[in-house]
């Protein structure tokens, strides 16, 4: 069995995103929330997963963004950068492009709503559904946010039940936890 | 019926076929050439891969470009042949003048067989599969071809 050395490989990622032949790059991400599935577009950041499973991952990607999806980390430095700066509590605003892909209609507006739920603030499902035109759709709300393909950077997190209970997580209810108490949004407790 | 085979993520098709390629590409240039021609292979591969309909042969279709690759640099440097090898005692694979050269008087099959098996380095299941053969035709049509350039060295 031939090895390919870390050198020569490294040198065929780079340029590969250099020439602008991949639909999606991805790199995984150490994090204080665990690792983190990175993967970015030329439109911006088309995901961010936790405990993913990098070959679903990239089977998804590929259905979802064009078969050309490789772990190629340089496209991703700047997401990643700007994570760990949010993590470091030295960055309360992401200033990155986001990619959607395929969503559509309500999702989109929901998501896009929820990109403007400040650092460190709550709201509730009900409260995201009426921004988006649909006071009476929280259920849905909760769905979407359950998918959310880019949580931290669009902050699902921030989003609560009507009582303030937690509710849910897609990511686990002890990370929404731990990102709202890094927001000074809760108590660590 | 035949399942359709979904074209993979470039990832696990690079992941898959990378070592493949680069021995391939060694037996061909020689380490060093082969570097460059490594990374050349899979550029060519990923301008190529929104242009496939499925995930079959995708092997065959990685050793193919990567031997077009080599192609393209042996006629740039020009390299000569070396003196006939002893087919029977290699287990390193042939570069591919060398054996461009020896095989040129075979029948036509048989020196397709012989050029995938010791060139390439394919399984006879692999080369059947390029030739639109059974492996043990395929295995039949590569011993015989070796069998004739024996004569044709003692003679």
């Amino acid at each position: 069995m031939t090895v390919v050395s870390a050198e020569l490989d490294r040198r065929f990622r780079d340029a590969a995103a250099a020439e602008g032949l991949l639909d999606v790059a991805y790199e995984l991400h150490e994090s204080p929330v665990g690792t983190l599935f990175v993967a970015v577009t030329d439109r911006g950041v088309c995901e961010i997963h936790y405990d993913a499973d990098p070959e679903a991952e990239a089977d998804r990607l590929a259905r979802l963004f064009g078969t050309r999806v490789l772990r190629s980390p340089r496209p991703t430095d700047e997401a990643r950068r700007q994570l760990d700066e949010y993590f470091a509590g030295t960055r309360r605003e992401f200033d990155l492009d986001v990619d959607l892909g395929p969503a559509r209609d309500f999702g989109r507006a929901v998501l896009e709503q929820l990109a403007r739920v400040p650092y460190g603030e709550l709201t509730t499902y009900g409260a995201l559904a009426g921004r988006a035109g649909k006071p009476r759709a929280a259920r849905a709300v909760g769905t979407i946010m359950n998918r959310n393909p880019v949580p931290i950077v669009l902050p699902c997190h921030r989003v609560v039940g009507s009582s303030g209970a937690l509710v849910g997580y897609a990511g686990g209810l002890d990370r929404k936890r731990l990102l709202l108490e890094l927001e000074g949004a809760l108590q660590p407790g | 019926m035949m399942e359709a085979v979904r074209v993979p993520p470039f990832e696990r098709f690079y992941e898959e076929q990378r070592g493949p390629v680069l021995a391939q590409l060694r037996r061909m240039l020689g380490r060093d050439a082969a570097d460059d021609a490594f990374q050349e292979t899979f550029l060519r591969a990923l301008r190529a891969y929104p242009t496939l309909r499925h995930g079959r042969h995708l092997r065959a279709w990685a050793l193919q470009i990567a031997r077009n690759v080599a192609i393209d640099a042996l006629r740039r440097t020009q390299v000569t042949a070396a003196e006939v090898p002893d087919l029977e005692s290699v287990d390193e694979p042939l570069p591919y003048e060398e054996l461009r050269r020896l095989t040129s008087e075979l029948p036509h099959k048989e020196r397709a067989a012989v050029f995938l098996r010791y060139g390439y380095d394919l399984s006879y299941e692999e080369i059947g599969n390029a030739l639109g053969q059974s492996p043990e035709a395929a295995r039949q049509a590569a011993s015989s071809g070796v069998r004739r350039l024996r004569r044709k060295e003692l003679s």
